[in-house]
């Protein structure tokens, strides 16, 4: 009877309190269940595939209260990686990506709408190549529960399109390269 | 001219290899500086990368050659007028040179290899990678590559001046020998 009694007044206070603070996760890298992916044109002819390798970040998360979900990525420029020594060179160069000026590109939500009830349109400041401008990633919740070996994790993907010259990105590299889809897929183990 | 070397002459082989490799390493030099500016629809962004990879290698294999023949021929002794300090100075510039030059070579196959991508010679046969996923590989080793090269540059004008001076102040025979023509005051017709 106690532990029951106490069981609810332990569930009324977790509901509690997830009402006022949403769940926090962290970024899954240690089991690497987080991409961040780009895509863009070659030329008119295909499509160009590439990620960045080293990324760590944190999410908010609550069902009940969805708009007030927050996510904040960093991502370390100089793993870009697109399959090709000379190309990845050329990328963290300062034609591309200028990594060692600006060895950090960071993802901060500012606002979260939700228009579905699994899909939102997250805004936040993209910050890259040292310029910061705002961007909306459309967002799809995927799923969340409780994970084979006791741990709690959701996750989510996000795509937003951006123009490389708004972020001061100079190189040309020709019409169908001047924007590039940018794909957060995330999963986030509770903290 | 012999092809050989003598003990008072280069041969003409070791003064071909010497000229080649000095125009070779210069051009490629310019090639290289010039081919990382070109923008993304120059006719010459695939194919200039490609002569001068293929160049390269090419090189680093004549310059093994040269150090065979090198070991394999008599060295040809300094002029009687050389001074100590001019003969350990130029031995040094020697020495550097042939090293920095295998730095180069090196440093510029291991940008290219960085992830696993062999380099293609002339399109007739690939080098592979041997060394890759090194932290920042591509980046410390074209770091490397250019500063090397510019250092390289700097020696080989040291070593020009060298040669200069050896021709127009001491009025010696040093340039005239690498260049296989006969000594000052030689006849013309022995």
């Amino acid at each position: 009877m106690k532990k029951t009694f106490a069981g609810i007044a332990l569930g009324g206070l977790l509901a509690l309190s997830g009402s006022l603070h949403a769940a926090d996760y962290a970024i899954d890298k240690e089991g690497q269940h987080a991409f961040i992916n780009f895509k863009t044109g070659h030329l008119g002819f295909s499509m160009l595939h590439g990620r960045f390798n080293d990324f760590d970040g944190t999410f908010s998360w609550d069902e009940k209260n969805p708009e007030s979900s927050k996510v904040n990525v960093t991502i370390n420029t100089a793993s870009v990686d697109s399959n090709h020594a000379e190309r990845d060179k050329h990328l963290r160069s300062d034609d591309f990506l200028d990594s060692k000026k600006h060895p950090q590109a960071t993802f901060v939500s500012t606002n979260v709408e939700m228009t579905g009830e699994k899909t939102a349109n997250v805004t936040g400041d993209l910050t890259l190549n040292g310029v910061t401008k705002p961007v909306v990633l459309d967002t799809r919740f995927i799923g969340e529960g409780e994970d084979p070996w006791g741990g709690y994790r959701a996750g989510f993907e996000g795509t937003t399109s951006i123009k490389l010259k708004d972020f001061d990105i100079s190189m040309d590299l020709g019409p169908a390269a001047a924007e590039v889809e940018l794909a957060l897929s995330i999963e986030g183990i509770r903290q | 001219m012999h092809l050989k070397n003598t003990p008072s002459r280069y041969g003409a082989v070791a003064v071909a290899l010497h000229w080649s490799v000095a125009l070779t390493v210069i051009g490629l030099a310019i090639l290289g500086l010039w081919m990382v500016d070109l923008t993304y629809y120059s006719p010459y962004y695939r194919s200039a990368p490609f002569w001068h990879k293929s160049i390269g290698i090419t090189l680093a294999a004549v310059m093994v050659l040269r150090l065979f023949w090198r070991l394999m021929n008599p060295r040809p002794a300094s002029l009687p007028n050389h001074q100590p300090w001019e003969k350990r100075l130029a031995a040094l510039v020697h020495t550097l040179l042939y090293a920095l030059l295998a730095v180069i070579v090196i440093s510029g196959y291991l940008i290219s290899t960085a992830k696993g991508q062999g380099v293609s010679v002339f399109g007739w046969f690939e080098i592979p990678a041997v060394l890759t996923d090194l932290p920042e590989q591509a980046d410390r080793a074209g770091a490397v590559h250019y500063w090397v090269v510019i250092s390289v540059l700097v020696l080989a004008g040291l070593h020009a001046l060298g040669a200069l001076k050896h021709h127009f102040i001491d009025r010696d025979d040093t340039l005239r020998r690498m260049l296989g023509m006969r000594p000052r005051g030689a006849r013309q017709n022995p």
